[in-house]
This record gives structure tokens, sequence and C-alpha cells, in this order.
């Protein structure tokens, strides 16, 4: 510790803390622009310079580290004078006009200059003018004649994202932020640029001009998009979700958010709104009331029970969906005899399903990630899927010189630069990762005859090898890896790994209640999984909170076996136009903004949230229609008051207990009785079948992302084309920008061929999760491709 | 040639005729032996550095820090690459003596850089080279490959086991590029635009390695230095200013060029030496060190002695050697003007008062000269400059804020009748008689 004096007051510090950091800690706010505590030090507004005792200058008080008995002075006169100087340099020609500014009341400049600021200046020369840009969909450039030149978005773009988006180009007062040669920002991480912004500079396109700062109510709520359950500040005005701001959670999202879950918001208040409950009654689709809508799916399912079995009802929820409304619906099922619930749609192979020793999670804590030296993530989108997991690891890559390896089906760069990279077919996922498990036995020196017939290669030997070397090592297995059809076999592997090279075993996480819905027992303990009840036809489901066309592993058979159901009910904040063929009733959900619940993230912290607006039109949040529907229905055990006593209902049932910290038991990845590891022989391909490799796109993966209008502007959003390498097209006789009708389980899609040397030979890289592609199969099963 | 003359000269001794730059000239001067009888005696790294100490050598790029000192400050544990870096990016206003080295004596500076990676135990070095000298960087990369193919500069250096990597490196002519921090920013393929300090280069420098910057007339002095002593070095110039210095004079003298005269030598003597005043009028003022430095009245300047002492003393600095004589025909408000845009347009924008403040000040002058000068004018100019100095990053605040200054306190009269009478004081005519640019523009 390090002893220093601020303002006459003394205080320990650790050692190498810098006179910011040290005055943060002992109360004393020293006003900055550059400075932000997850950036590096630019040191450039000079906006922080303090007196330092033995210094003739002042000093930046950010770059300036404490040394032992430093005496520092925020208020002197040496250092009022330069901070009044600084700011009277930074308002010359930054244009004051706050009151049409859109950061104005929430604008740093704004704050210091009245703070530290002397209320007149010496200026009277004409102002500076830099010209507006266009970023794209989701951040404004255009009134870049308040950029302070602070350069911290610029730092964020190295650092935090991973890629360089934005410079400082040209000189002097010359100098102005800007993309490359007019590009648009691209990052999946951009909306942050409008948090690091201390002025009104970059500023959110879809929240600009709306409302003013003081005029919106901030809530706490949770991030349904992605498997951390990012914080969120849900802001609203009169009850209406005007933008979502990030919350700072360090353990979790830092202070930072995904532009999924910053702008999935934009989708609250489209038109595609399901306001009121509809039913289809002698083909035609007529607004109903609650009460004859659950009277009429109360009677439906009572009725196919009745007459065809209670084993004929099946449930499907979206793995979004809260503890709250699951426990409900498993409960509400059970409750009609039936115990085919599952929530994990995309789901292909349940071979361990009752063989779980605990729920599968990251197997270690998400800030814990930014420590470990040595990484193997397998079959991951990586940055797409987990755009703050994948910070972490940059981090640690950055700042520790980390060493990721990844063995996955495509060689997107998830910007951080890779020790290891394979890229193979997703049928050679399985034998390319037992190839590092057999690179590892054989360090290790312990025999595994299991694998002896593995072929070896240099990438597993330097994958091994860099997992056996580091100190802090993780095995994580991403959504390819979950919903591939030999996901069992993988999990194995990884788990063999970990324990030969002593790394953590743990799972990236598919959706933001995956974690949640395995701890209730949600398919585990069903008779029917996600995938048993369409190959078996059911009479009557219960589809909630998904798409079935979107969010399933095979669209073609879930689609087939629900149109020929007698009832289809679909409970969803959106009119799904495809359901409305085959669905009965369609039952108003609240968003995500406009109900209460709880989600179980990847680490394993249960984040309960409050509802943050009132519900679009009718819809109801999800448990309450679960509860009256139970009543409708006559099961007994539904007087809940409130989704607090859902959960602790939920959690009881469940055997779940939860800290004090919010941290749930009854996590495991190990297996309880693991099957014998034995590798299939690789599948044949059919001739002119190729391997399908579906990536669901960044902003295709769940109802409300799909709506968000600014995300599906952006061009990550772009409508998927048929993907292939220069030999696989060759192979075909096809040729790039081709147009072409690729075929999957009877179904069909017309798309255009693209050139990707990311995709292993024999492979088509379609995605899923879009309208484009939703009359296609399984995400990773054959696919045949010809000319259209 | 334009080394126009020299008193006791070291830097630029022997050189005669356009292939004098060529080795095999150099080292029937004489060079290369420093070299050699280092990489010979196997000559510990400390008495070099002590040497270099006693010849009381002063760094030439402007700011005059005693290089012996700046060796020393390499750290001795650190393994891995260590840089030596010549900087050869001679951007400021009225400097143009390194582009003579380059030309005339390249092998002066090869051989310098060589002596210095061996004392500050470097394993590569860098020649930066300033943008706009594109034939004198090509000239430097020929010298270089007659250095290697000589053996002196490479693997295992004249099988002393000593070896050291030189690579010549071209800027695009951005005056910043000059800091030295900058300077290694550009180096990295980044833009050039100085690091905060500390940490200083010595501890993390190019590619965050140990490092050393000097400048190109720097390393020039260090063979004469090996080979006849520090203490033969310092007896030419004079205690605290110790060797000879090439003197860049421009301006309003019969024989503008490069001069290398012992420090200490009379102000009025390189005068002297430059053929006097053109048309023989009358000296009005100088700036002694580049452009950056503050400007001296001829009452002031003609009782200097050329050193860091005296000129400091007299209220400027010796900075690069960059002598810019005025005389009465010069217009001192259209003269800071100029001044006044070059750092406002060279400024690289990353700190505030600097950014901000040169195009303030730039913007104020411009008006003064354009007559619309206002009475405050003067005190807002004094406050800027006032508020720039001391809050930079790197010194560029300073060296724009210097010339506002001292243009302001010398000839405040004739900035006031300048915003009074909204023109100059010196009558345009006269100005016209003593610009030697305007009479060819006429002539033509």
């Amino acid at each position: 510790m390090l002893e220093i004096e601020i303002n006459g007051k003394k205080a320990e510090v650790p050692e190498g803390s810098t006179v910011i950091e040290a005055a943060q800690l002992s109360g004393v706010y020293i006003p900055h622009f550059c400075y932000h505590k997850k950036l590096s030090i630019a040191a450039s507004c000079r906006m922080c310079l303090v007196e330092v005792e033995k210094s003739a200058r002042p000093l930046p008080a950010c770059a300036t580290p404490v040394t032992n008995g430093m005496k520092v002075f925020t208020h002197s006169a040496l250092a009022v004078k330069a901070q009044q100087s600084v700011m009277e340099f930074l308002l010359i020609n930054h244009p004051l006009d706050c009151p049409v500014c859109d950061q104005g009341g929430e604008c740093l400049l704004q704050d210091v200059a009245v703070g530290y600021g002397s209320a007149k200046s010496c200026f009277a020369e004409k102002k500076h003018v830099t010209k507006g840009k266009n970023a794209g969909s989701l951040i404004s450039m255009r009134e870049m004649s308040r950029c302070i030149h602070c350069t911290r978005c610029v730092r964020f773009g190295e650092e935090i994202a991973g890629i360089m988006e934005l410079g400082m180009a040209y000189r002097s007062a010359h100098s102005e932020i800007t993309t490359f040669l007019g590009r648009a920002i691209e990052s999946e991480l951009s909306g942050n640029l409008t948090d690091v912004c201390p002025v009104g500079a970059l500023t959110s396109k879809p929240f600009r001009y709306t409302a003013r700062s003081w005029e919106l109510t901030s809530h706490r709520s949770i991030s349904p998009h992605d498997s951390i359950g990012a914080n969120i500040t849900v802001q609203t005005r009169a009850g209406r979700v005007m933008r979502v701001l990030p919350h700072e959670n360090e353990a979790v999202n830092e202070c930072w958010l995904s532009d999924k879950d910053r702008f999935s918001y934009t989708a609250l208040h489209t038109e595609e709104r399901l306001t009121k409950p509809m039913l289809k009654q002698g083909g035609e689709w007529r607004e109903v009331s609650w009460n004859d809508a659950l009277d009429y799916v109360a009677h439906g399912l009572k009725d196919i029970a009745a007459s065809a079995g209670n084993d004929a009802l099946a449930a499907l929820a979206a793995p979004w969906a809260s503890v709250e409304e699951l426990y409900l619906l498993q409960k509400l099922m059970r409750g009609l005899g039936s115990d085919n619930v599952d929530c994990r749609p995309r789901r292909r192979d349940f071979s361990l399903d009752g063989k779980h020793a605990g729920a599968t999670w990251l197997g270690m804590k998400i800030a814990d990630l930014r420590h470990l030296e040595s990484v193997l993530v397998v079959g991951s989108f990586l940055h797409k899927d987990h755009p703050l997991l994948t910070q972490r690891l940059r981090h640690a890559v950055q700042k520790h010189h980390a060493e990721i390896n990844i063995l996955s089906v495509t060689d997107e760069d998830p910007k951080l630069a890779l020790h290891t990279r394979q890229t193979v077919r997703p049928s050679e996922l399985l034998y390319a990762l037992a190839a590092v498990v057999r690179e590892a036995a054989k360090i290790k020196g312990v025999s595994m005859p299991e694998l002896a017939s593995v072929p070896e290669n240099e990438s597993a030997r330097k994958i091994a090898t860099s997992l056996m070397n580091a100190g802090s090592k993780a095995v994580l297995l991403g959504h390819v890896a979950e919903q591939a059809d030999t996901a069992g076999l993988l999990h194995q592997l990884g788990l063999r790994l970990a324990e030969l090279t002593g790394a953590n075993f743990g799972f990236l996480g598919e959706a933001a209640n995956s974690v949640g819905g395995q701890l209730l027992g949600l398919g585990e303990k069903a008779k029917m999984n996600a995938h048993q009840m369409f190959a078996n036809p059911r009479q009557a489901y219960f589809l909630f909170g998904l798409e079935p066309e979107l969010d399933v592993a095979n669209p073609v058979k879930t689609v087939a076996a629900l149109k020929a159901a007698k009832m289809v009910v679909l409970a969803t904040p959106f009119k799904h136009a495809p359901a409305l063929q085959y669905a009965d009733a369609l039952l108003p959900l609240a968003a995500f903004t406009e109900t209460s619940g709880t989600y179980v993230n990847i680490e394993g912290c249960a984040q309960s949230f409050a509802g943050a607006a009132s519900p679009s039109g009718e819809s109801r949040p999800g448990w309450k229609i679960l509860r009256v529907l139970a009543n409708a229905l006559d099961l007994p055990g539904f007087a809940f008051e409130s989704s607090e006593e859902v959960l602790r209902e939920a959690w009881r049932e469940a055997g779940v207990k939860v800290d004090a910290e919010g941290y749930v038991s009854g996590l495991d990845n190990k297996l309880t009785h693991a099957p014998e590891l034995k590798l299939p022989s690789s599948a044949q391909l059919r001739e002119g079948e190729l391997e399908r490799i579906a990536d669901v796109p960044i902003y295709m993966t769940d109802p409300t992302v799909r709506r968000a209008a600014p995300l599906q502007e952006t061009p990550a959003s772009a409508s998927p084309k048929a993907r292939a390498s220069a030999a696989t097209l060759k192979k075909l006789g096809l040729a790039a920008e081709d147009a072409v009708v690729v075929r999957q389980d009877g179904g069909e899609a017309r798309l255009t061929l693209a050139l990707d040397e990311g995709v292993p030979e024999g492979c088509l890289r379609v995605a899923a999760g879009h309208p484009a592609t939703s009359a296609l199969g399984g995400m990773f099963a054959p696919i045949s491709v010809e000319r259209a | 040639m334009s080394i126009l003359g020299a008193i006791n000269p070291v830097l630029t001794a022997g050189l005669s005729g356009d292939d004098g730059w060529h080795l095999q000239a150099y080292v029937a001067r004489g060079g290369y032996e420093a070299l050699k009888s280092i990489l010979a005696k196997k000559e510990s790294s400390e008495k070099i550095i002590a040497e270099v100490k006693a010849s009381v050598l002063r760094g030439r790029g402007g700011a005059g820090f005693p290089t012996g000192l700046k060796w020393s400050f390499m750290p001795h544990a650190v393994q891995g690459d260590r840089y030596i870096i010549c900087n050869t990016d001679e951007g400021e206003p009225g400097t143009f003596k390194d582009r003579d080295l380059i030309r005339y004596n390249p092998h002066a500076v090869i051989e310098g850089m060589a002596i210095a990676a061996y004392a500050i135990e470097a394993n590569r070095g860098y020649n930066y080279i300033h943008g706009e000298i594109w034939e004198l960087y090509q000239r430097f990369e020929e010298a270089l490959e007659e250095a290697r193919a000589a053996g002196f500069i490479g693997q295992n250096i004249l099988k002393s086991g000593f070896s050291f990597e030189l690579f010549a490196h071209h800027g695009y002519g951005a005056y910043i590029c000059g800091e030295e921090t900058a300077l290694l920013e550009s180096i990295e393929g980044k833009k050039g635009q100085p690091r905060f300090k500390p940490p200083f280069p010595a501890s993390f420098g190019l590619y965050g390695k140990p490092t050393t910057v000097n400048n190109t007339e720097t390393l020039a002095s260090i063979p004469f230095i090996i080979k006849m002593g520090g203490e033969a070095f310092m007896n030419l110039g004079k205690p605290n200013n110790g060797g000879t210095k090439l003197f860049s004079v421009s301006g309003h003298v019969n024989r503008p060029g490069n001069y290398e005269v012992p420090l200490g030598t009379p102000f009025a003597k390189l005068l002297e030496m430059c053929g006097g005043m053109r048309g023989g009028r009358k000296l009005k003022a100088v700036i002694p060190g580049g452009s950056s430095a503050p400007v001296l009245p001829a009452d002031l300047i003609m009782d200097c002695t050329l050193d860091y002492d005296s000129i400091g003393k007299a209220g400027s600095m010796l900075g690069s050697g960059a002598v810019i004589v005025m005389d009465e025909t010069t217009c001192m408000v259209k003269a800071l003007e100029r001044l006044s845009r070059f750092y406002h347009e060279e400024s690289c924008g990353q700190c505030t008062p600097c950014r901000e403040g040169t195009g303030w000040l730039y913007d104020i002058v411009r008006r003064i000269e354009a007559g619309e000068g206002r009475v405050d004018d003067l005190d807002t100019l004094e406050y800027i400059a006032g508020n720039i100095c001391g809050r930079t990053i790197c010194a560029l605040g300073e060296a724009a804020a210097f010339p506002v200054q001292s243009f302001v306190k010398h000839f405040w009269d004739e900035f006031i009748y300048h915003i009074q009478h909204k023109t100059c004081l010196v009558p345009k005519d006269v100005q016209w008689a003593g610009s030697g640019f305007h009479r060819l523009v006429e002539e033509a």
C-alpha cells in the first residue's frame, strides 16, 4: 500500500494506482473526459490536471502513478487554473447548443463545464465545423462538431470490441473521428460507443430525439438475449420503453451491452405485437377476450386429453422463458397428466438425458474468464453468439497473452488473436476433439485405447500442449457442440480433456434461461423431449414464447407435426404470421420488459427482474397466463399471488438452493452414469449431398430481436446466402452468385451462392433462424443443392 | 555544397566534392577507426559512456540534453531487443543541417550509431529520415549497403561477436514525428502522436523495448569523441557546451547555408562568415534555434555567443542551431503569422490545449495581419499561450507558444501599430524591396 495525501486528506491506496484512482478511492472527484476505467490511458484531454507537490507543472491525474508520500492538490490555484483553461479550450470549437443536443442533460462536458469551467471565454473567432458521417443504423455520427477528441471510441474499438472501426484522421484542429472510408460501424458491441462518448457526438440512432433524459424513469432488468443475462436499465416514459442502457455489474456484463441487448426494445411497439388474444374459429381468426380464449384452450386441452390420452399433449417452451414460466408450464402439463415438456428446441442429441450430475453451466465465474491463460472453444460462432463472453476472452488475450484455441466449423474472425484454429466439418468435430484428447493423454502418459484409431494432427498437438502448459485454463463448448448430433459424445470428450489437462470444463450456454430450465428438470425428466414430441406427432401442442419455423432444430418436421395436430396454442408477444396457418389460439405474452421473472445465467446466477413497462395492449405476463389457464382447467396448487411465490415453489420443488449472492446449487457438468466412450465411424454422405452448417444470425436469435428494425438494417442481418468454398463449388459445377435451390427433408429454399473459404470442403453454410431458410431441416444435417 | 564554412570542423572535416560521402572516402578520412578500436579493445560500455559524458556533447536535436547521461539511462538487466534510433526527421522550419550530414557524411552517422549501439547494448537501429528528402533517404540506404558489405554493420561485426542491424526508415513529412515518442509510434506503423511520459523510451521505447533516440548530428559527433577523446571534443567548445555545432543560417544574409563552428563562437562571427546582412541592411531580429525558439531582437543577439548558456540567458534557446536572420524590411506580424500557421497545421491534435490553442493563436495573428486586429488581441494571445504552456503532452505546445510570446514581447509596438492602423509598421514597398522572393517573381 502507498500513502497519499489528497487535498490534505491522507489515504492508503494499492501500489500501481494512478492519482485519479486514488482520488476516487478517497471520494475526491477529478474532472476527466478521455479517462475511462475500462480503457487504456490516453492522457490527452488534460482535464484531470492536478497539482502534485514538487512538480512545477500540473500533472494529468489519470496517467500519474501514485508514489509513497505524494501530495496532490485538486483544487489549488495551479490545478484550478489548468482545469479552467482546458475547459475553455474544449468549448471554443464545441457548439454551445445544449438545448437542442440529444446528449443535453446527461452530458459529461456539460456537467464538467458547469463544475470546473469559467463562466466567460474570450474566444471571439469562428468555430470549427466537422461534417457528420453515416455510420449505419445504430450509431449516429451526424453531429461530429460536438466531438472533443477524447478518443474513447477509438480505444473502445481496439481494446473492447477487438476491431478498430473508428480512428482519428487528420491532424490539429482538423482532427476528426471517422469510420474507415465511410464504412458503417459493424461491431456487435457498437452501442457501447454511445455510452463511452462523453458528449453528443456518438448517439443512439434509434433513441435520438425521442426523449430527454430527465423525462425517463429507470428500471433495472435482465436482458433475455443471451446466456449471460446482461444487466440492463430499461428507461420508460409514460409506461413506454424509450431505450435500454447497461446496468453496471462487474460479475456479468461490466459496463457493456451487446447491441442485441441494447436495441431489441425497438421491437416492442411494432405493428406485429400481438395485443389481444386470438382464436381461429371456422378458419377465421378473431380477436377475443381473455376469458373466451382461456376457456377455449382449457376445453381443447381437456377434450384431447380425454379422447386421445394425456400423452397426446406436449409443450415446448423457449429457453428464454423465465424460471417462473417454465415451472408453471411444466406444472400445468403435469396437472393435465402429460410429461411431454421441454425447453431445448434446438437440441438434436439427448443421449445424456438422465446422466447429468447437475445442470450444465460455464463451470466457472464469467468474471474469471479474463484470468484464463489457455482456452479451447469447441464448436462456436464465438463473437456472434456470445459478444460479451468473447470480450472477456479478448481481455485475457490483450492483457495476459492468453492462448485462445478454436475448434469449430467455420473460420469467422472472433476479433481476438488466436493461438490455434482448426476448422472442420460438423461431423468431424468429434474426431478433431478426440484427437486433442488423445494428444493430451499422450503428454500425460495416460493410455486411451478407445481413441487409438483417431488420426493425429498438428493442430491437436498444439492445442493439447497449450492447455497442458497453462496455469489457468478452460475447455468451453459452444452452440454447435450443444446442437450437433454428437453433442453427447462432445460433452464426454470435453470432460475427458478437462480431466487430463486440469482445465475447467463448461458450456458457453444456448440462451438466457437454459440453466434455469435444466434445474427444473424440463425435458431431461420429460417423457418426450423436444425431438421426440415432434418425431412422434402429438394431438395438441402448447408452444411458449418461440416461433417454430425459426427457433427449433428441424423446422420441417416440427411444422409438419404442428399442421397435423388437432390443436396448437401459441403464447407469444408477436403475431407470428406462419403460425396463423396451423395454430388455433394465440395468447398475447408480455415482452421481457413487461413482466417479472428470473433467469439463471450461464455462471449459475439467478437474476430476478420486475416489469419495467405496462404490457402492450391486453398482453399479460406469462406466469399470469399460465396461472389463470390452470384455474380454468381446475388444476389445484396454482393460487399464486406473485411471481416471487412461483419462484419460491419452483426452487423448493426442484431442490435448488440460492445463496445470498444469487448463485444456485445443482450445477455440475459431470456425468453420473457416463456411457462408454465409443466413437461412431464417420457418417457417409450420399452422392450429391453436402453437410449443412447452420449458424443462427446474431439478430435472428429470438422473436424480439428479429423484429428490432435497427438491428435488421445492419449488415449482419443481410439475407443469408448459401456459402461454400471454391473447391466445393467446383465439385458441384456451380459458381458464386449462382441462384440455387437447396433441399432438406422435403423442404427447400431458394438462395444465392457465395464463395466462402472459411467453410470446410463438402459443406454448405446455410443460416437457420431466418425466414428465407425456415423451410429447411436439420442445422447440421445433409443438404442437397442444385441450380435453380 | 551547402556547407559553406567551418572553424575547427569535426562533422564536416575533410569533406570535398560530391563523392566524399562514399565509404572509401570516409575510411580515407580515418572513418570507422573508432568503431574498430572499441571492438578490438572490447571496450566496456561504461568507459564509452564516460567518454561521451566527458565530451559534454549535448543533444543537437534541440533540447540540448547531455548525450552521455541519456545513454546511461538504458536499463542493463532487460533482455531481448534494444534499440538505438537516429532522429533525422528534421522538420523544424529553418533547420537543414542533418540532411547535409546524410548527404555528405552518412558514414559518420552510421559509425556513430554502431558505437552508440555498442555502448547501450542495442542490437537494432533505425534511422528515421524526414519524408520530404527522399533522395537522401536513398543515399543513406546506399551508404548502409556499403557499410554492411564492409562488415561494419550486421552480424558479428569485424568478428568481434558484436552484432548490430541498422535500417533506414522514412517518414511522411509530419513535423510531430520529430518528437521522439511520436517517431517511435510512427516506426511502429501507427499515427505519429507523442506518448505520455513517463515511461521514457529508455524503459519503454520502440515496441515497448529499451530505446535511445539521438539526433543525427549528435550521433555523427560520436566517432570523433571516441577517437580523439571526450576532452578533446569538449575543448573545441567551452565548458558545459562541448564541441562544434552545425548552424543552419537562413534569411536575410548574403550566404545562407550550413556553418560548423565551435560552441561559444560569437554570433557576430557567424554573421560575418555568412557574408553579413544582405544589401547591407540593418539586422532586426534573429530566431537562434529553429522556429520554436523565442525570437531575439538585434541588440540582444549581437551580444550573444553561440552556445546553450549564452542564448539561454538572453531568453531564447540554441535549439537545433537554425539561425533565422531577419532584417529591417521584415514585418514581424507577417513573420509570426507564418510561424503560427505552421504550428497550427502541425499540431498532432491529440491533446486539447495544443489542438485548440494553436488554431486560436493562428486565428488571432491572422486577423491582426489582415487588418482586423482588436485592442485586446495581444492580451488574448498572451493568455492563450500561457494556457498552452506546461499543459500539453509534448513540447509542441510550447513550440507554438514561444514565438507568439516572444514576438509580442519584443515587438509590441509593431503589433499595436498593426492593430491600430490596420497595416504594417514596415511599409509594404520596403517589405517588397527586402524580399528576394518577390523580386524574383517580379523579374520573371
